[in-house]
Order: structure tokens, then sequence, then C-alpha cells
């Protein structure tokens, strides 16, 4: 007997209303709609300007820059974390404390300072001695320089931090069996630690890329060409300045929104080990078989 | 030094700060042999089995395996110790078997058997995979080659353990309690897989308190406690007539 034919049986069951929470909506709309209503009557945002330069020229080229100053910043910073993360956890003291001074450098002042002193680095550097020839700093520090410089390398202390925790996060049996099987230091971290560390390292790496895109604007300040810094150009130029605020708001919110989605499709695929758990999986266990071992 | 001794363990010592746990041990295993080693916990048997493919250090006294110092160098009476990639050279011929399994979470079992042999010994994936299927069918789980570890019994992952240390074609095989993470009802069909490979010849020394299978499967049965070897001998002698005071209590206590 299918559980909807079976004769009702015993008093219904009725789950406990919150009348609490339906009250808090109600309040919350109507802040909202006052809210609307007052911008739309009294504002003066000339929302057919915001629509007509959501995809203009130099906001699409700010929005360029802005993406490329990201994905490099934030490869660079990874490559660098993760070298960072493993001179600190070294049994070499001095590599362990070097891999803490950095962090502690970049982690503790302001990315808008570093991001003040990389662009005047010659002020107190002005040549640059690379051993087989000596170049002007000035030569070399542009804007795009300064900018990659100091968010890769502020990227690089947090990412130091998140690949330390991942690479702890994994037994040590793992890295023993690897030994115990003839692979050498490298085989083990490359093949075994790291590849089961990115479980605990991709949830935060994707908040910091989603934080590290809207830090690019940071950069503007020293006219990197991000997108901040082109839409107020732009806004300043003709006085349209809180629209030029709200198209470059716009184009910020729509790349997190994608950074996000990648993050999540990334994160489902390293979570292999856990047995697969799509709808059908999950509809479907095998029983028996599937057995967590305790203790 | 007998002539066809495999792994030699010569007055090794070994402490963790102040604690000693190893005092001077001594022990020979030869080709072919099962030596079980019986003890209370703290008395130092898995430190031992640890240093035999130097997961750990020793202090003093010297360990070979097949004649090679697995993890020093000998130089004018002294021992140094190797760096890591030398050690992980000359562990390649040492299984081992851990009490957690250790199998590798990200790989299927198949991936996990067949890894060592491609990127250690770098052999050909079609031969490699040939023998890793035939390992995992003697040991009863060619049909979970695609599963992923957390997705098995501890019996069957401790089985897959086994199958991944064959697959190195190892000379001598560490078990370090193999079946003590184990529900009581899975213990059975992992000794099972260690009996058949005794039988085939396999040289293993077993940290284990299984009495039972230490009295049918090992050929000697070594008792240790405090960091040295009580006493040792044939299963018949120490594990039915022990002759000291130290193995009588143990055992007593074990059996009830």
């Amino acid at each position: 007997m299918s559980p909807d034919t079976r004769p009702a049986a015993g008093p219904r069951v009725v789950p406990v209303r919150h009348w609490g929470q339906w009250i808090v909506v109600a309040v919350l709309v109507a802040l909202a709609i006052k809210l609307i209503a007052d911008i739309a009557a009294h504002s003066a945002v000339r929302w057919d300007v915001v629509f007509s330069r959501f995809g203009a020229q130099a906001v699409l080229e700010g929005l360029g820059m802005t993406v490329v100053l990201t994905i490099v910043s934030m490869v660079l910073g990874a490559a660098l974390g993760v070298g960072i993360a493993i001179m600190r956890l070294s049994s070499n003291r001095l590599l362990a404390a070097f891999a803490f001074g950095f962090v502690w450098l970049f982690r503790g002042t302001p990315l808008l300072v570093q991001v003040l002193i990389w662009f005047n680095l010659s002020l107190f550097l002005p040549r640059i001695d690379l051993g087989f020839t000596t170049v002007e700093t000035n030569a070399i520090i542009q804007p795009f320089t300064a900018a990659i410089l100091a968010l890769a390398l502020n990227e690089a202390a947090y990412m130091a931090e998140i690949v330390r925790g991942g690479i702890l996060s994994v037994d040590k049996g793992q890295a023993e069996a690897a030994g115990a099987l003839g692979m050498t230091p490298g085989q083990t971290m490359r093949r075994i630690v790291l590849p089961q560390a990115m479980r605990s390292i991709l949830p935060p790496t994707g908040n910091e890329l989603v934080t590290l895109l809207k830090e690019t604007s940071l950069v503007s300040i020293i006219g990197a060409g991000d997108l901040l810094f082109r839409s107020r150009q732009m806004g300043t130029g003709d006085f349209t300045q809180m629209e030029m605020f709200l198209v470059a708001s716009a184009w910020y919110l729509i790349l997190t929104s994608v950074a996000s989605i990648i993050q999540a499709v990334i994160e489902r695929r390293f979570d292999k080990d856990r047995a697969p758990s799509g709808l059908l999986a999950r509809l479907l266990p095998v029983r028996g078989e599937r057995k967590e071992v305790s203790a | 030094m007998s002539s066809d001794a495999l792994v030699t363990i010569q007055d090794v010592e070994k402490s963790y700060g102040h604690n000693e746990v190893l005092k001077g041990v001594s022990l020979e295993v030869r080709a072919g042999e099962v030596v079980g080693i019986l003890g209370p916990s703290g008395s130092g048997k898995s430190t031992l089995l640890r240093c035999i493919n130097h997961l750990e250090d020793v202090d003093r006294g010297e360990i070979r395996v097949d004649g090679v110092l697995v993890g020093y160098r000998e130089h004018r009476g002294r021992l140094y110790e190797l760096r890591a990639r030398e050690v992980a050279e000359r562990r390649q011929d040492i299984g081992m078997v851990f009490q957690r399994f250790n199998l590798f979470g990200h790989m299927t079992v198949l991936e996990n058997v067949i890894e060592a042999p491609l990127r250690v010994r770098r052999r050909p994936r079609a031969e490699v995979r040939a023998e890793a299927m035939e390992l995992l069918d003697s040991v009863g789980l060619a049909h979970r080659a695609d599963a992923y570890p957390s997705q098995l019994s501890g019996g069957q992952q401790q089985r897959v353990a086994i199958a991944r240390a064959l697959a190195m074609k190892p000379k001598v095989m560490l078990f370090d309690e193999p079946t003590s993470a184990l529900d009581p009802e899975l213990v059975g069909e992992v000794l099972g897989v260690m009996r058949r490979l005794a039988d085939e010849g396999m040289t293993m020394i077993v940290v284990t308190h299984e009495i039972g299978f230490a009295r049918e499967v090992c050929d000697r049965v070594v008792f240790m406690a405090d960091g040295v070897v009580v006493e040792q001998g044939p299963p018949a002698q120490v594990i039915d007539a022990p002759q000291h005071e130290r193995t009588r209590t143990f055992l007593a206590r074990m059996s009830r």
C-alpha cells in the first residue's frame, strides 16, 4: 500500500507559523518601495545616460583592463602564494621566517599604500641593478607594472595563508603513504597533497578572486586605465559622475557574478573523492557499499 | 649475521626528547620469513617498523634491507642521513601497509594502485594497469576498481592498500597494525589476504595485536616491551610457552 492511499489516522500536524518573520518582510518591502519612489521622484540621475554609456568604448576598454589586471594578478599571486606557503611549512627556520615576514608585510599594510609605493618606487630606488645591467626605475615602473606588482604581491600574501591552511588540512598519512611508495617530496606535493588540499583551498580562493576584482579599482589612483578610472574620466569630462559610477558598479556586479559562477563550477570538479553527489546518485544510494569508516 | 638475512636491524636506539622508545633493538629477518611483532602499546614496535623504511630516523645503530642502508650513507664509520629524494629511491623495494590505510582520497582504487609504478618506476601504463587489475582481482576487489576510497568499507580499503604496496613488487612488506582500525567483522578478510601472501613466500614483518594470526601464520614471533626485544622464537614457544613474566602478563591480558 502506498502512503497516499492509506486512510488518514491520528490528528493532523500543523507546523509552527513564524509571524515575526512576516512582519520583518513587510517592513523591508515598505522601506524599499519608499526608497525607489524617492529616487524616481527627486534624483537628478539621467538614466538614459547610464544606459547609453554602458557600452561606451572607454568603459569597455577599462573593463578589459580590469579583467586583465585581475587575471594576471590572481595567477601570479596564486603561484607565488603556493611557493610562500611551502616555504612557510619548510623545516628550514630561515625560509619559514622569510615567508612569515612576507605575509606579515604585505597583509599588514593597506593595498592602496602599496599601490602608491610601487608607483613612486623611483623616489627611493632611482635605478635598479639587475646584475648584468642597470635600468632606470621609471623605465620599468609604468602604471600597469606598478598595479600588477602591488596587486600580485598583496594577493600572494593572502593566497599563501589559504594554501598553507589547505596543505595542513590534508592528513599526514597521505604524504607518508606516498613516501613509503618511493615518491619524492616533489611528487608527493604535486600528485598527492596539493590536489587534496584544493578542496579547502578553492572556496576561499573564489572569495579572493571576487575581492581582487573589486580591489583593482584602487589602482585607478595611479591612472592604470581600469574600469573605475576610465568611467571617472568620462564622468568628469561632461559632469555625469553619478551616471558613470552606476555604469561602473553594474559592470563590477556582472564581473563578480561571473566569478562566483566559475568558482561554483570549479569547486564541483575538485570534489571528486566525495561519492557522486548528483541528483540521481542521491535518489539512488548504493546500499551497503558506501560505508564511512569511523574511529 | 647470517648470509640469507634480508632485513638486519642492529642495536637501534631512538628517543623522542627524553622518552627512549627503542633501547638497542637487534633483529634479523630472512627472505621469505613472516615475523610477527607483539607487545603492549608504547613498547616501540610501530616505531621500529617505521625505522625500517626510514619514516622515522634512528639515533644510533643501523638497519639494512637487502644489504642497503635505507636512510643513510656510510662514510668513515659514521652514518650520514640521505636527502629525501635519495631515501625515496631506496624505499621503492619496501612495501608498507598502515593502520589507517592512507589510500589517496582523490584517486580511484585503480589509480591508487598504478600511481607509484607509473610515477616512481616509470613503467608503461598498459602493462602497469593490467598488473594492477590482476592484483585487485587477487584481493577480491577488481569490481571496485573505479570506486573512490570513501565509497569502500575499511576492510576493502585495507585490501586495496595491500594491492597498492604489492604493485611496486617489494622485497619485503611491512604491516603496521593493519587490522586495528577495522570493525571486528572486517578483520578476517584482511588477514585472509595477508595469509595468502605469506603462503606465496613474501617476506613480511607484521606489527599486530591478532594473537591468532601470529600463531597460525608467523614463522617467528618477537615480543617487545619498553623498547627492547624481550623474547622471540616460534609462535608455539613465545605464545604458548612464554619464558618471561612480561610476555605472560601481556598474553594473559590479550586473551581475556
